[in-house]
C-alpha cells in the first residue's frame, strides 16, 4: 500500500487568501453591526435604519461565510484530508461552522442581536489562527489516520459552535440583570427570554459534547489502548463536561437559574477556550495534534 | 392564600429544592435532614463543580499513571516541593482520596437522588395527570374565553391528537404529556451509575502489559514474556491465555514527496504471525488498528532500530552477541543505546549511537539526517569498569551508570569513537576485543491489553446519551382546561423551559372558542 499523498502548497496558498478575505468582510460585518446596536440602543429596538444596518451585517456575514467555505474546502483538498488536523485548520473550521450555525438558527430563533458578538469572536479566531497557528499542509501522522477524526473531530467543532452562542446569550443575559443600566442594553430582549435561548443553545451543545466525549473514548481505545487514561485533554473534556452538567442542574435549582446559570455558562466556555488554546500548546499530553 | 401547585411540580420530591428546615436535635432526624442535604439538587450542583476543580491539578501535574516519567523528572527537578505534592496526592490525583471522596459522594446522592424518582414516576405513568391547581390564573400561561355553558369536547380532541394523557373529571380536563423527559433522565442517571461500575470493575479485571520485540523475535504471553505487566488486582495472571507472537518485519513510510512533509512517517506495518490453540495465523498490526484476538488485544505503540553487534574477546571467543534495541531521540530517529559486556575478561560497557543515516552537524557532531536506512552509522563510547549488575545497580538496560568507569574510548579519553558501518569490524582499544556491526534489523513496541468491561462501559455511555438526548428533547407539560358559569379556563405548566407552552394554551382556547361561537 502506498500512503503517500500528494500534498498542494499553492492551493493552500489560494485558502489562506480566500479566509483572509473572509476574515476582511467579517471584520466589516463587525463594524456595520456595532453601529446598528448603539444606534438601537440610543432610538429603540424598532428603529428602521438600525434594522436595516443589522441586516446588511448579517448579509455581510453571509457572503463572508461563503468564501470562509470555499476557503476551508479548498484547504481540505490541499491537503486531501479533513481540515482540521492541526490548530490552523480547526481554527478555520471552528469559526466557520460557528458562523454557519448561527446565521442557520437565525431563521428559527430570534436571535439577530448577538451577531455583533458571533462576528466578533469569529474576527479574533480567524486572526489568531492566521497570525498564530499557521501551519503548511502536511499529511496526517499515523496516530490521525482514521475515520474517527472525522467524527470525533467534527462533533467536537458543532458542539463548541452551539457553546459559543450560547455564552454570548448568556453574557448579555448577566449584563441585563446587573446593577449598572448601560444604555446599551436596551437592544437585546428581556432577561427571561436570554435564559430561554441560552439554555436551548447549551443542551444541545452538551448532547454534541457528550458524543465527542464517547467517540474520543472510542478512538482512545482504538488508537492508545485503553477507553480514557486521563491524557490532559481528556482531564479537560470531562472538566466542561461536568461544568455543563451542573449548568443543567442549576436551571432546574430554585435560586441559581438565571444569572448564576448564566455564570456557569461563561465559566463552561471558557474552559473550552483554555482546552483549545492552553492544554494544546502547553500542557503535556498524548493530543499534541497543534502542529506548532 | 397560596397557590395549591401539584405536588411534584419541581423535581417530584419536594425537599430537593423547598428550603430546608433547621433540624430538632435527635439523631434519626439529623441524619434525615443530613441524608436530605446530600441528595439535593443544590449538593449535586455544588458536587459536580467541585469535581471539575478537582481535576484540574491532574492536568497540571504529571500523573504517574499517564506519565511516569514525568513524575520522575519532577521529583529530581524539585525534590522538595514533589515530596509535599506527593503527600496531597497530586501526582495519583484520580485514584487520590480527596478526588475519589468527591465522586463517591456525588453518586451517592445521585442514587439517592433517583431511587425515590422512579418510583414516583412509576406512579406518575400509570395514574391520571394530577387536579388543576385552585387558582388557574397563577400559572406560567393562562387564558379566560368567556363562554357560558362551553362544549369543552374540541380540546380533549386537541390532546387526544396530539398523545396527551387525559381525564376528564366533572368540569375540568387534565391533559399531561412527556412522561418521556423523567424516562430519559432516569435512564441517563442510571446509566451513569452502570459507566462507573463498569469502569471500576474493568479497572480491577483488567491487565495491560509491554512487550518490545526485535524482529525475528517470538513473544509469549505469560508473565515472564512482559517487559512490563500491570494486572488489575482482580486480575489473576494465570488466566493469561497461552498465545505466541512472532514479528516478522516491521516497515515503515516515509514521505518523500512533499517538501512540507519531508520524512514524516506516514505509515508503520508490523507483520506478525501467531499462534493460538495450536492454529497459526498472518496478520497486520498498525497504529489504530489493533490485533484483536480473544481476551487480548494488542497494539503498535512504537518503534526503531536494534543494530546487531557481536563482541569478540581478544582470543576471539564471543562475549556478547545480539540485536540491541536503541531508543530513538529525535525525528530522524538518532537513536540511543547502550551495550553491556559483563562477561568479558574485563567488564566494560558501550553506549553508542546509531544514525540511519548519517550526516554532520556545523559543530562537527553527528546526527541523522533521514529516519529510513541509507547511510547507518554506529558510533560507540567505550567505559571499562565493573557494571555493577551483581548488586542490582545498573539493572536498566537503556542506561549505563558510568560513575566509576573509565572512558577509553570517544568524549575526552583521547581515543575516537569507534565508528562501523554495517558489516565493518574494530578492534576495541585497551585489549577488550573487538567488536563487529553485523546488521539492522527494527523493534516495534507492543502494548497488550485486555478488559473484559469494555464492552459494559460502551452500552452504559451509549444508554447515558440516549437517555440525555430523550430527557432534553422532550417537553414535560400539564394543561388543565375548567369550565365556569360564564367562561372557561386554560392554563399550562411547563417542567423546564419550554416556549411552546404559550402557543398551546392559545391554540386550545382558539379550538373551544371556534366550537362554542
Amino acid at each position: 500500500m502506498n500512503s503517500t499523498v500528494i500534498l498542494n502548497p499553492e492551493l493552500a496558498t489560494v485558502s489562506r487568501l480566500l479566509v483572509l478575505g473572509a476574515l476582511t468582510i467579517y471584520s466589516v460585518a463587525f463594524l456595520v453591526l456595532t453601529w446598528s446596536l448603539t444606534k438601537k440602543a440610543a432610538e429603540g429596538k424598532k428603529n428602521a435604519s438600525a434594522n436595516r444596518l443589522e441586516n446588511i451585517g448579517l448579509y455581510l456575514m453571509g457572503s463572508g461565510v461563503l468564501i470562509h467555505f470555499i476557503g476551508v474546502l479548498t484547504r481540505g483538498i490541499a491537503a486531501q484530508r479533513v481540515p482540521w488536523a492541526n490548530m490552523y485548520e480547526f481554527s478555520i473550521t471552528g469559526s466557520f461552522i460557528v458562523t454557519f450555525i448561527y446565521l442557520a438558527a437565525t431563521f428559527f430563533k430570534d436571535i439577530k442581536f448577538i451577531a455583533t458578538f458571533v462576528s466578533g469572536f469569529v474576527v479574533l479566531i480567524i486572526g489568531s489562527a492566521n497570525t498564530l497557528f499557521y501551519v503548511q499542509v502536511e499529511s496526517l501522522m499515523p496516530a490521525l489516520q482514521d475515520y474517527w477524526l472525522v467524527i470525533h473531530v467534527s462533533v467536537a467543532i458543532l458542539g463548541t459552535a452551539f457553546f459559543m452562542i450560547a455564552a454570548a446569550l448568556a453574557a448579555i443575559l448577566i449584563l441585563k440583570s446587573g446593577k449598572k443600566k448601560f444604555k446599551l442594553l436596551k437592544a437585546f430582549p428581556t432577561v427571561e427570554k436570554l435564559e430561554k435561548l441560552s439554555y436551548q443553545f447549551n443542551i444541545i451543545g452538551f448532547i454534541l459534547w457528550t458524543f465527542t466525549l464517547i467517540a474520543g473514548a472510542i478512538w482512545a481505545d482504538k488508537a492508545w489502548h485503553r477507553f480514557w487514561g486521563w491524557d490532559t485533554k481528556e482531564v479537560w473534556t470531562f472538566i466542561i463536561w461536568t461544568i455543563y452538567a451542573a449548568y443543567l442542574h442549576a436551571t432546574t435549582t430554585r435560586g441559581w437559574e438565571g444569572k448564576k446559570a448564566a455564570w456557569l455558562t461563561l465559566i463552561g466556555f471558557t474552559a473550552i477556550l483554555f482546552n483549545f488554546t492552553i492544554v494544546n500548546l502547553y500542557f503535556k499530553g498524548l493530543h499534541v495534534y497543534s502542529g506548532l | 392564600m397560596a397557590t395549591r401547585r401539584p405536588s411534584d411540580k419541581y423535581v417530584v420530591r419536594k425537599e430537593y429544592n423547598e428550603p430546608i428546615e433547621a433540624p430538632d436535635l435527635t439523631i434519626k432526624s439529623w441524619l434525615r435532614w443530613l441524608w436530605r442535604q446530600l441528595t439535593s439538587m443544590k449538593t449535586a450542583l455544588w458536587l459536580l463543580l467541585l469535581l471539575a476543580a478537582a481535576a484540574v491539578p491532574g492536568s497540571i501535574y504529571p500523573q504517574r499513571s499517564a506519565d511516569p516519567n514525568g513524575v520522575t523528572l519532577y521529583f529530581r527537578n524539585n525534590p522538595e516541593l514533589a515530596k509535599w505534592l506527593d503527600r496531597f496526592q497530586l501526582f495519583d490525583v484520580y485514584s487520590s482520596s480527596w478526588f475519589s471522596a468527591i465522586y463517591l459522594l456525588l453518586f451517592i446522592s445521585l442514587i439517592g437522588c433517583v431511587l425515590p424518582r422512579i418510583g414516583v414516576h412509576y406512579k406518575a405513568l400509570v395514574s391520571d395527570p394530577p387536579a388543576a391547581p385552585t387558582n388557574l390564573s397563577r400559572l406560567p400561561e393562562y387564558k379566560k374565553v368567556e363562554i357560558a355553558k362551553a362544549d369543552l369536547s374540541p380540546a380533549i380532541e386537541f390532546f387526544k391528537e396530539r398523545k396527551y394523557k387525559v381525564a376528564v373529571v366533572g368540569n375540568e380536563i387534565r391533559a399531561e404529556k412527556g412522561f418521556l423527559r423523567e424516562s430519559g433522565n432516569l435512564l441517563f442517571h442510571v446509566s451513569l451509575v452502570g459507566v462507573l461500575i463498569a469502569v471500576g470493575l474493568g479497572g480491577a479485571l483488567n491487565y495491560s502489559g509491554q512487550r518490545v520485540l526485535v524482529e525475528g523475535e517470538t513473544f509469549v504471553n505469560n508473565e515472564a514474556g512482559y517487559d512490563t505487566l500491570s494486572p488489575g488486582f482482580l486480575f489473576d495472571t494465570k488466566n493469561l491465555i497461552p498465545f505466541s507472537l512472532r514479528l516478522n518485519q516491521f516497515s515503515t513510510t516515509y514521505d518523500l514527496r512533499n517538501p512540507s512533509n519531508y520524512a514524516k512517517p506516514l505509515d508503520f506495518r508490523a507483520k506478525v504471525s501467531y499462534t493460538l490453540l495450536g492454529k497459526t495465523e498472518q496478520a497486520l498490526i498498525r497504529v489504530n488498528e489493533p490485533l484483536q484476538i480473544p481476551n487480548a488485544k494488542i497494539y503498535l505503540t512504537g518503534n526503531g532500530y536494534a543494530p546487531d553487534i557481536v563482541v569478540r574477546d581478544v582470543n576471539g571467543n564471543i562475549t556478547f552477541s545480539g540485536p540491541v534495541v536503541f531508543l530513538p531521540q529525535d525525528t530522524n530517529m538518532t537513536s540511543l543505546g547502550v551495550i553491556k559486556v559483563p562477561d568479558a575478561p574485563k567488564q566494560f560497557g558501550m553506549m553508542a549511537f546509531f544514525y540511519p543515516t548519517v550526516g554532520k552537524l556545523k559543530t562537527g557532531a553527528f546526527t541523522s539526517v533521514y529516519p529510513a536506512l541509507v547511510n547507518p552509522v554506529l558510533s560507540m563510547n567505550v567505559f571499562v569498569g565493573q557494571l555493577g549488575l551483581e548488586d542490582g545497580m545498573n539493572t536498566n538496560v537503556f542506561e549505563l551508570n558510568t560513575h566509576g568507569m573509565k572512558q577509553v574510548a570517544g568524549g575526552k579519553s583521547g581515543t575516537k569513537a569507534i565508528m562501523l558501518e554495517v558489516g565493518q569490524k574494530k578492534e576495541l582499544p585497551d585489549g577488550l576485543g573487538s567488536v563487529e556491526f553485523r546488521g539492522v534489523k527494527r523493534f516495534a513496541s507492543l502494548d497488550i491489553t485486555f478488559n473484559p468491561m469494555e464492552l459494559w462501559v460502551l452500552i452504559f455511555a451509549i444508554l447515558t446519551l440516549t437517555g440525555l438526548i430523550i430527557m432534553l428533547i422532550t417537553p414535560r407539560r400539564r394543561l388543565w382546561v375548567k369550565k365556569t358559569a360564564s367562561s372557561v379556563e386554560v392554563a399550562a405548566l411547563a417542567k423546564s423551559k419550554d416556549q411552546a407552552l404559550g402557543k398551546i394554551v392559545s391554540e386550545v382556547a382558539k379550538a373551544i372558542k371556534k366550537k362554542n361561537k
